[in-house]
């Protein structure tokens, strides 16, 4: 089973994030980047499935240069290759145009199966498994809390509103997963030293045979938004209980 | 801009259409021009009397049953693509919910026209755009619409309340968009829902959450005797869920659910803004955390800095002195 698995390199989310102020895209300047935490579950969905089954792991990224190290993690938890879409065109591409450019780079891979997370852990716009799915025209099983698979097809426990539900799906197909799926592994000092010699192949926009990215969509304004006020706040010496009863029944909840 | 026609994307669950679609339609009224919904479902047809309760004056209606058991993903998109290119709407909003979200993706990369997320509010005047917050609600922004449309916007639920329009009943249009067999390669096998007892969590008056300060998985039993006592539901934080604690259902926050009950109590959540997202809207918040620097107490009405299980154990105590 080839799987290709779509990763990002994201501000530290312990971090603040920002924008910048002229562009409106999100700042990277100053602020620590990682791999998305959210990626490290796909990864390791994608290496369980080829230990499985037979075949390879390759990650796709669309990123400025700095997007090698989110790939060399990957390869260093396994990881057999990896692409690197970048391209000065793309700063501060949305939503749609992400999923363009990975659909591209991951047809030119061939594949049984795509791999994502549910969203980004910086932008979060929870769409790009979708579009993309529609872009490489298979089904999208989306928000995987679990996911089993025969080698031909996949038994995937499906996120939903109100529990969730057991979806059985044909390859190929993309898949988007939850956190929680799998617990990711850690890279060993083995694997860190493989991932040196990996293949990483690096594409432009114009490799992948695509021109007129155009964003159909444009931050008109940032506005700091109304906080709320801190109240009272109070040490428990006992009456702690008390205070939160008394709350409640000055809102008439009881 | 006065839109001419605004539709919303309706799922339906047991019968009735969900009720963030019904939220949205109460909102469409507004922005002027013909609200109308789409709604795919075999149970469409009694679900549009509630669409049309909520100011939809056309339902178009797909019935095939095979939407029962599909991803609603890709054959969602392409009937909507289908009434689009015939009925031109200026705008399709989609609550966030997963199925939607599913609908809304697919459907922009067919379109090729962009989807916008995490919306909270939609406006009209000067262009289509929808007003969004960032960085844990620090910031909002306004984002537009720019080339042609249908403009596609995703908002999330409890953005508004859902009220009635006092309007009659919808004229049903069926949709006869065919399925296709693309679409067929992933089933819905079945279907499982979390039981809950109780009032929803997105309904109730006073939602009580935990968090990885509650130390144990059991303890959450206390918060659930505290919520039965007053009515109330019991969320949690993704901490605890991430951590198997409590069922996905119960997260609050922006990879979960949007709360906003008379009264919110988080009891051992640190206030991260990934969580503050979700249930900042509550009308009064209560904090019990023993970190008095805990992040959660700069928007606490009453915060209480001590042990949560101590605290929630009297409270419980009290309440029950109280009902005698
Ligand atoms: C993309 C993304 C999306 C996310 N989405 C969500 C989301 O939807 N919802 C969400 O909740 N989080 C979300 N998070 C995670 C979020 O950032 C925090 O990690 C999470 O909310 C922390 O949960 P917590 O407050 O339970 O745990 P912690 O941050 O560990 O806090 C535990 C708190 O308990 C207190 N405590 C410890 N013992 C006691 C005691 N005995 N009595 C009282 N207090 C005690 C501590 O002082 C501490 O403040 C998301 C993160 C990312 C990156």
């Amino acid at each position: 089973m080839n799987v290709v698995v779509c990763v990002k390199q994201v501000p530290d989310p312990n971090s603040v994030g920002q924008l910048d102020p002229s562009t409106h895209n999100l700042r990277r300047d100053g602020v620590e980047v990682v791999l998305d935490p959210g990626d490290e579950f796909g990864i390791e969905a994608g290496l369980q499935l080829a230990e499985a089954h037979g075949g390879t792991v390759t990650v796709v990224t669309m990123a400025p240069e700095k997007g090698l190290d989110a790939i060399r993690k990957a390869l260093a938890m396994g990881a057999a290759k990896g692409v690197l879409v970048s391209d000065p065109s793309l700063a501060g591409a949305d939503a749609l145009t992400t999923a363009k450019v990975l659909a591209a780079a991951i047809r030119r891979e061939g594949f049984d199966l795509v791999i994502t997370a549910t969203e980004s852990t910086d932008g979060y716009t929870g769409v790009v498994p979708q579009a993309l799915a529609e872009y490489l025209g298979v089904p999208a099983v989306t928000f995987a809390k679990a996911i089993e698979s025969d080698g031909s097809s996949l038994t995937v426990r499906r996120q939903t509103e109100a529990g969730y539900d057991n979806v059985e799906a044909v390859l190929p197909a993309v898949v988007s997963v939850t956190a929680g799926v799998n617990e990711p592994r850690y890279p060993s000092l083995r694997g860190i030293m493989a991932a040196k010699s990996k293949p990483v192949d690096r594409l432009s926009v114009a490799d992948l045979g695509l021109d007129g990215l155009v964003p159909g969509q444009a931050i008109v304004s940032v506005q700091p938004a109304e906080q709320r006020k801190a109240g009272e706040v109070v040490e428990d010496d006992g009456t702690g209980a008390h205070r939160v009863v008394e709350f409640l029944a000055a809102k008439k909840v009881i | 801009m006065p839109l001419d026609r605004v539709w919303v994307f309706a799922e339906v669950l047991d019968g009735q259409p969900i009720t963030p679609a019904l939220e949205l339609l109460t909102r469409a009224r507004s922005l002027g021009g013909t609200v109308e919904a789409v709604c795919l479902s075999p149970e469409a047809e009694s679900a549009a009397a509630a669409l049309g309760d909520h100011g939809a004056t056309t339902v178009y209606a797909g019935t095939d049953p095979a939407y029962a058991d599909l991803l609603l993903g890709g054959p969602g998109a392409d009937a909507l693509a289908a009434l689009a290119a015939e009925h031109s709407p200026d705008l399709i909003l989609f609550p966030t919910t997963y199925t939607s979200r599913d609908v809304a993706g697919r459907l922009a990369a067919k379109l090729d026209v962009p989807v916008i997320s995490n919306g909270l509010d939609v406006s009209v005047d000067g262009g289509i755009s929808v007003e969004s917050s960032i960085f844990g609600a620090s910031q909002n922004v306004s984002t537009r619409f720019e080339g042609r449309g249908p403009a596609l916007a995703l908002i999330r639920p409890k953005s508004f309340a859902a009220e009635p329009s006092g309007g009659g009943a919808p004229r049903i249009v069926p949709v006869e968009v065919p399925i296709a067999d693309q679409h067929r390669s992933a089933r819905v096998v079945e279907r499982v829902i979390d039981k809950a007892t109780g009032p929803k969590l997105e309904e109730a008056p006073i939602v009580i959450s935990g968090g990885r300060g509650l130390g144990d998985p059991k303890n959450f039993a206390l918060l659930e005797e505290f919520a039965s006592l007053v009515g109330g539901a019991v969320g949690a934080s993704r901490a605890v869920v991430d951590a198997g604690w409590v069922p996905y259902a119960m997260q609050v926050g922006q990879t979960g659910k949007t709360v906003k009950p008379t009264v919110y109590i988080a009891c051992g959540i640190s206030g991260a803004m990934q969580h503050t997202v979700g249930m900042k809207g509550a009308k009064n918040i209560v904090a019990i955390n023993k970190d008095a620097d805990a992040p959660i107490f700069k928007l606490a009405d009453l915060g209480i800095v001590g042990d949560a299980l101590k605290v929630v154990g009297q409270v419980i105590e009290e309440l029950k002195a109280r009902q005698g």
